[in-house]
């Protein structure tokens, strides 16, 4: 019987392995940030010891740092703190580090693959869920705690027991209007926040290779909030594409001999996944969430659900506690639902493709009254792409925010928050209780939901606008 | 690591499922660069805005067992959030299901995650609300949990069980392989991209 991609991946990347014993994975890019390494590098400091490969290490600040006056010192004298940490650290242990102000500095999921570091064949690691991300190159790539970044700052490796597998197989055309974001939101409304738990997810099908490498990376990104250890996308032309004459990028005669070695990433036809979900993304429409995780989830044209489509009593008791923090009516209309803030950002849709069909929306418009846009682009790079494309002004011209880079208000680390009550459209990943500011109210959508929210104050999609 | 072979305690019951890591410690926690004192994050939200939360009654002070609904440890993959429950007091977590990454943490850091299925699980809750003051008992070596006359057995895997009780260091057991790693590396392509 053949390998499915993810069994290749893994089986390439053994360094050790015996009965009754986790395999010892190699791991070929640990990528670091402010907030989960600083006890990692004690840890290693205690023991007297040092890091393996730095060469194979990178760090950026990310989660903490402002989104304005950048080039200032934090004024947050907590995340200062832990944001020079960092510096000493990487300085200490000869680790390179792109530091606020840096040209090359940016979310971490989404410098790596700007940077060339991230291609496929590897094993991608990062004390961040969604290190998931860069599976949308062909490789395993997974987020991991504080213990587990000090064991590859020391080691290179990690002890892991081999995962299952599962397809995801999505065929058919996107209509106009759904995007990759919809069709991920679409599969974890379906399989709950625990449906991918203990599988390595490989999509499949055309849906996925008509699909950007931006477009894979959002759906990638979002594989940890089904549970999935992993999520990814066999490599194609579309990848090597984008890959090809990045900074880290293989060259010559070495780019070549990397590409044959690509094609070779695929699941074998007499492979057998452990499962497989199957979905027609053609009947999808823009999705949306009304709850507090990112499996209570619809279709935008949808109403909130009602306590009798829940069978079990752990069911419904969730969907009332959600229903009451949100501070929504059963059975009302989605699209009635107003908002107080947009925002347009995080490791799943801040990158260029994201900005410009926001812009594309957002264009000739106003940001509705009593709403504020954040646009918080995920690099300094994609800032400055967004900037020679006049995206800026753009977004600045509707009356949005233009911001520096981070994960601002995805997660609220820096001072770009929600207030409590406040609620928001947001096109990160997480609409978890107080995720983006203590008693905030947080609905994910896609980056032209999130466009046309911001000018119709209330959730929308693009095609609500040609009809008003 | 300290080592784990048994544990006695009472019973925290949380009846909540999809329990996210961001719940069990927001992200303002995280800013810190210790490993220690954690415990005042564990909760927070829940524990300010809500008088009757579990943890804010009498009953279930000095817990050290906390018994939730499935999906347990969802979302983020925060370390802190193991932090912040051994801080608290917590030994061990008993749910039916816990999120991969969570798990992982927690059997790197020395908290004990314990999955029995779901009706196992309600019937504990019920009888630690009925009655806190009842006794848990997990027993590693015989991969059981006991309490008012319940015994029930859990599966955890030889070699996790093995290192728990031996409360032994995962890196210092992977260098044991330093040669293999090394090994690995001479053969590692050379087109792979370095950071420098």
């Amino acid at each position: 019987m053949g390998k499915t991609l993810a069994e290749k991946l893994w089986d390439s990347h053994v360094v050790h392995e015996a009965a009754g014993e986790p395999d010892l994975l190699y791991i070929d890019l640990h990528l670091i940030h402010e907030v989960t390494s600083p006890q990692a590098f004690d840890g290693l400091r205690l023991a007297g010891r040092q890091v393996r490969r730095p060469d194979l290490t990178l760090a950026t600040e990310d989660h903490n740092v402002p989104t304005t006056d950048i080039l200032l010192p934090i004024a947050d004298p907590v995340s200062r703190l832990q944001v020079e940490t960092l510096r000493r650290n990487c300085e200490e242990f000869g680790v390179t580090l792109y530091p606020m102000g840096h040209a090359l500095q940016g979310i971490v999921h989404v410098i790596g693959p700007q940077l060339g570091m991230t291609q496929p064949g590897m094993t991608i690691v990062c004390g961040d869920s969604h290190t998931s991300t860069h599976g949308a190159f062909g490789s395993i790539a997974f987020g991991i705690g504080t213990s587990q970044v000090e064991h590859v700052l020391a080691t290179q490796t990690l002890p892991m027991d081999r995962p299952k597998t599962m397809a995801v197989t999505v065929t058919g055309d996107l209509a106009p209007g759904v995007t990759p974001k919809d069709v991920i939101l679409a599969v974890i409304a379906k399989t709950g926040t625990g449906g991918g738990q203990g599988y390595m997810v490989e999509y499949r099908g055309d849906t996925f290779e008509k699909m950007t490498m931006e477009g894979r990376m959002t759906v990638c990104n979002m594989s940890i909030e089904w549970g999935a250890r992993c999520g990814i996308i066999a490599p194609d032309q579309t990848t090597f594409d984008y890959v090809e004459g990045r900074e880290h990028a293989p060259k010559g005669a070495e780019w070549d001999a990397a590409v044959e070695y690509w094609k070779t990433l695929r699941t074998d036809d007499d492979a057998e996944f452990d499962a497989e979900i199957v979905l027609d993304a053609s009947i999808l429409t823009p999705f949306v969430t009304w709850g507090t995780n990112p499996g209570q989830g619809a279709p935008l044209g949808a109403n909130v659900p009602l306590v009798e489509d829940f069978e079990d009593e752990g069911q419904r008791s969730d969907f009332q506690k959600a229903l009451k923090y949100m501070g929504l009516t059963a059975g009302m209309a989605l699209r009635d639902i107003t908002v107080d803030t947009v925002f347009l950002g995080s490791c799943t849709n801040g990158r260029i493709e994201d900005l410009r069909a926001a812009a594309d929306i957002i264009k000739g418009h106003k940001v509705a009254d009593g709403v504020r846009m954040l646009v918080v682009p995920g690099s300094v790079q994609v800032r400055e792409q967004a900037q020679q494309e006049g995206l800026d002004a753009i977004f600045t011209a509707a009356g949005a925010e233009w911001r520096g880079a981070g994960c601002s208000m995805c997660l609220g680390m820096n001072p770009d928050q929600l207030q409590p009550g406040e609620r928001s459209a947001s096109t990160s990943n997480r609409n978890f209780e107080g995720r983006q500011g203590k008693g905030g109210r947080t609905h994910l959508v896609s980056p032209l939901v999130a466009a046309a929210t911001a000018i119709t104050g209330h959730l929308a999609s693009p095609a609500d606008l040609q009809e008003a | 690591m300290e080592k784990f072979t048994t544990h006695t305690g009472r019973g925290v019951p949380l009846r909540r499922s999809n329990v996210d890591t961001d719940q069990i410690i927001p992200a303002v926690y995280l800013k810190r660069v210790t490993r220690t004192g954690f415990e005042d994050g564990l909760f927070n939200a829940w524990r300010t805005n809500e008088p009757d939360f579990v943890l804010n009654q009498p009953q279930y002070d000095g817990a050290t067992v906390l018994v939730a609904g499935p999906d347990f440890g969802t979302g983020s993959s925060r370390e802190h959030a193991i932090w912040a429950l051994t801080d608290y007091g917590f030994k061990v977590v008993i749910s039916p299901r816990f999120a991969d990454i969570f798990r992982g943490n927690s059997l790197k850091a020395g908290l004990l995650t314990v999955m029995l299925p779901e009706k196992v699980v309600q019937i504990l809750l019920d009888d630690i609300t009925d009655d806190p003051s009842t006794q848990i008992t997990i027993d590693l070596e015989d991969r059981t949990v006991q309490w008012s006359g319940e015994l029930h057995d859990f599966e955890l895997d030889d070699y996790t069980r093995w290192r728990l009780m031996e409360g032994l260091d995962d890196i210092g057991l992977s260098l044991k392989h330093v040669d293999e790693i090394g090994a690995y590396e001479a053969r590692r392509s050379a087109w792979l991209p370095t950071a420098m």
